[in-house]
Formats: C-alpha cells, sequence, structure tokens
C-alpha cells in the first residue's frame, strides 16, 4: 500500500515544523507523500450517514481521500472504527498506526488503479512462492518444525478448497496445478472490490494466499497467522535470542497491519450491513 | 473465552478514547453486538468473537507499537554535542566564532 503505510525511519530526524514538513534531507521525499504526522486538528469526531454510505466528521469538516475524494465507507462498524482511529491520536496524528483509514484511503482511490481482475491475478501469484509450501531442508530443526507447523494449514486448504498444493525444497517453490489457481481465482472473484483489497493487503504481509486464506476464513487467528507467516524468524529468535526494538517492533507492526485487513475484509463482506451501491464492481 | 475477549476489547478501547469511552461509538457498538448475539446461533457468536478478538488484536499491536517506537525509535538523532560526549569529548569553544 501506498502513502502511510510507511512508518518513519528507526532513527528519524525530529519533526520539522511547517505546514509542508515531511521527511527532508539526505532521505529526501517522495511526491506524494503527506507527512508522517500532523498536529491534531479537530475536537470532535463523529459518524454520519450519507448518499453513499457512512462519512467521518472531524469536527464540522468531512473527511476526505488523499485524492480529495469524500471518504464514505460501506460499513457501519467500520465508519466506527475508523472514527475510533481518528479519536485515539494525540496530539499528533500517526497516520502510519491507521491502518484502517489507509485501507479505506486505498478502496477508495485505488492508487494503482488495479481492477478486480488484475487483484485476483496478484493474490493468486503468491501461491507460486508461498511462505508455508517454501520448505528448507536445513537446518533439520527448523525443517522439522516447518513441517509440524504449516503441513496442517496446507492440508486445511486442500481439503476446504478441494485442491492440490504440495510444498517444495527446490528453489523454485512448489508445482501448483493450474486447476488450483483457477479454483482460488474462482473463489475470490466472490467477494467485492473493497474486501478484494484487504485480501491482497493480508496477502502481502503475510506472503503467504494459504496463511490469509486460513485467516479470513476463521481458522486461524490473527497471532497464530502471523507466528506461522514469521515461523524461521521465531525459530532463529529461540536460538539466538529475541531483540525487542528489532523483533518485537517488526512483529507488533506485522499484527497490527494483519489484523486491520482481515477485520477490513470481514466488515466489507457482511451483506447485511453493507450499502451494496458503494461496492459495485 | 469471549467474555474475557469482551472486557479486553473495552480496556483497549478506554485506552484509546480516553475519559468519556463510554459514550464512543465503538464502545457502545461493541458492547450492544455481544448483548444482541448472546441469544443467536452458534455460528453467529463465533463469528462476532472472531471479530472482537481481531480487533483486539488491532488495537493492542498498535499500542504496543507506538510504545516500542517512542521508546526504541522516537528521540531522533543526538546533538553534535551529545555525541562527543558520548566518548568523553567536549566540543571546543571559540567565543569569536571560527576563524
Amino acid at each position: 500500500l501506498w502513502w502511510a503505510h510507511s512508518p518513519p525511519a528507526r532513527l528519524p530526524r525530529p519533526p520539522p515544523v511547517g505546514a509542508g514538513g515531511g521527511p527532508v534531507g539526505s532521505c529526501g521525499r517522495r511526491a506524494y507523500a503527506p507527512p508522517a504526522e500532523r498536529k491534531r486538528f479537530y475536537q470532535n469526531v463523529s459518524i454520519s450517514q450519507g448518499e453513499g454510505g457512512f462519512e467521518i466528521n472531524l469536527d464540522h469538516r468531512k473527511l476526505k481521500t488523499p485524492q480529495a475524494k469524500l471518504f464514505t465507507v460501506p460499513s457501519e462498524a467500520l465508519a466506527i472504527a475508523v472514527a475510533t482511529e481518528w479519536d485515539s491520536q494525540k496530539d499528533t496524528i500517526k497516520f502510519y498506526t491507521m491502518h484502517l483509514t489507509t485501507l479505506c484511503n486505498t478502496a477508495l482511490d485505488n492508487p494503482t488503479q488495479r481492477n478486480k481482475t488484475q487483484l485476483i491475478r496478484a493474490a493468486v501469484k503468491f501461491l507460486e512462492t508461498d511462505t508455508v509450501c517454501y520448505r528448507v531442508e536445513e537446518p533439520p530443526a527448523l525443517a522439522e518444525l516447518q513441517k509440524n507447523e504449516w503441513d496442517p494449514v496446507v492440508a486445511w486448504a486442500e481439503k476446504r478448497y478441494n485442491v492440490t498444493i504440495g510444498s517444495s525444497t527446490s528453489i523454485l517453490g512448489p508445482n501448483i496445478p493450474a486447476s488450483t489457481k483457477e479454483t482460488f481465482v474462482n473463489h475470490l472473484a466472490s467477494y467485492n472490490m473493497w474486501a478484494l483489497q484487504g485480501i491482497e493487503f493480508v496477502i502481502t504481509q503475510l506472503k503467504s494466499l494459504i496463511l490469509s486464506m486460513s485467516l479470513i476464513d476463521r481458522h486461524i487467528t490473527v497471532e497464530k497467522a502471523v507466528l506461522l507467516s514469521r515461523l524461521e524468524e521465531e525459530y532463529q529468535i529461540r536460538r539466538w535470542g529475541n531483540v525487542e526494538w528489532a523483533h518485537d517492533y517488526d512483529l507488533c507492526e506485522l499484527r497490527a497491519r494483519t489484523a486491520a485487513g482481515t477485520l477490513f475484509v470481514h466488515l466489507c463482506s457482511e451483506s447485511s450491513t453493507v450499502k451494496h451501491k458503494l461496492l459495485q464492481d | 473465552e469471549p467474555l474475557r475477549t469482551l472486557r479486553a476489547l473495552l480496556r483497549e478501547l478506554r485506552h484509546a478514547a480516553g475519559r468519556s469511552y463510554r459514550d464512543s461509538p465503538a464502545y457502545r457498538h461493541v458492547l450492544a453486538g455481544f448483548r444482541r448475539t448472546g441469544e443467536k446461533l452458534c455460528r453467529a457468536q463465533q463469528e462476532l468473537h472472531f471479530q472482537a478478538a481481531t480487533y483486539l488484536c488491532l488495537l493492542r499491536s498498535v499500542r504496543e507499537h507506538e510504545a516500542l517506537h517512542r521508546e526504541y525509535h522516537g528521540r531522533g538523532e543526538r546533538s553534535p554535542q551529545e555525541v562527543a560526549g558520548l566518548v568523553g569529548f567536549r566540543l571546543p569553544q571559540q567565543p569569536g566564532g571560527k576563524g
């Protein structure tokens, strides 16, 4: 995802004052990136219902997307969660922590300009290098761990979707039959555009289509999915020790993003609470 | 188990919202959801519990991530004086400015 999903560098310069502020200096500045932080400029956050769905109000102003479209979401629960993100900002607005807002912006603006077919294709492509199918042979302890932790979830996916996936220790990765890919393409096509943005996001975070589907089908929790995605890191941590400012930092960030993506998919898929007009593909 | 999730989720919302957390839309929505689903089928309960657990994970992880960022990555660069002080030096003082 774009703009807000680039947290400040590990040793950031002190935030500059001034309206056009943003990280400047040797690291430069991307053309569309707004400042990573900004002072909180509103007192009250509220939700209202408009023509296309639910809107967020910051005091009397209506929230807009980065491309200046009206920020409208199809689900009231999602609007409430977004409003909570805005209301929980203290003195400064930390955009990089507002994952649900960012996902909504992406769904509304579609900055990569991908249509449904392209999104599905990008998602299913991950299967060819799916983390849980890509096995090591050395060290034996890690190979064993992968087998014990990942085999069950691959087996679940094969049973649930009636496909063959398998796993591989080859550098080329597993050989996924075309019929398997087609099954997943058809399955993903049943989701609307918003939910698909969320699904593709979760897949890019976990680096695994299988783990993402397992999560979205509520077979495993976010914590478990993240653990399985980071299995090798966890193995190395247990062997060599944990470094809080790196390992825990990355772990929390991955959990936050994966949880946001999952929640986003579910809230955009609940037919009872969703305004279909907005979700037209 | 669902009760523990609910309690933890409400606690996270308290952290997020501040003083008026009980009036916040999220707090009310979560409570209403749990009350409403109490009488419903097992499947609706499971789905709601999963959603609550996911939202709890989101709130908790964001808070923990921010705390780690503040502690380890939030302080910016050291000044030249501080850097010199790390190895026991002091910067030279030149009253008339540099020659």
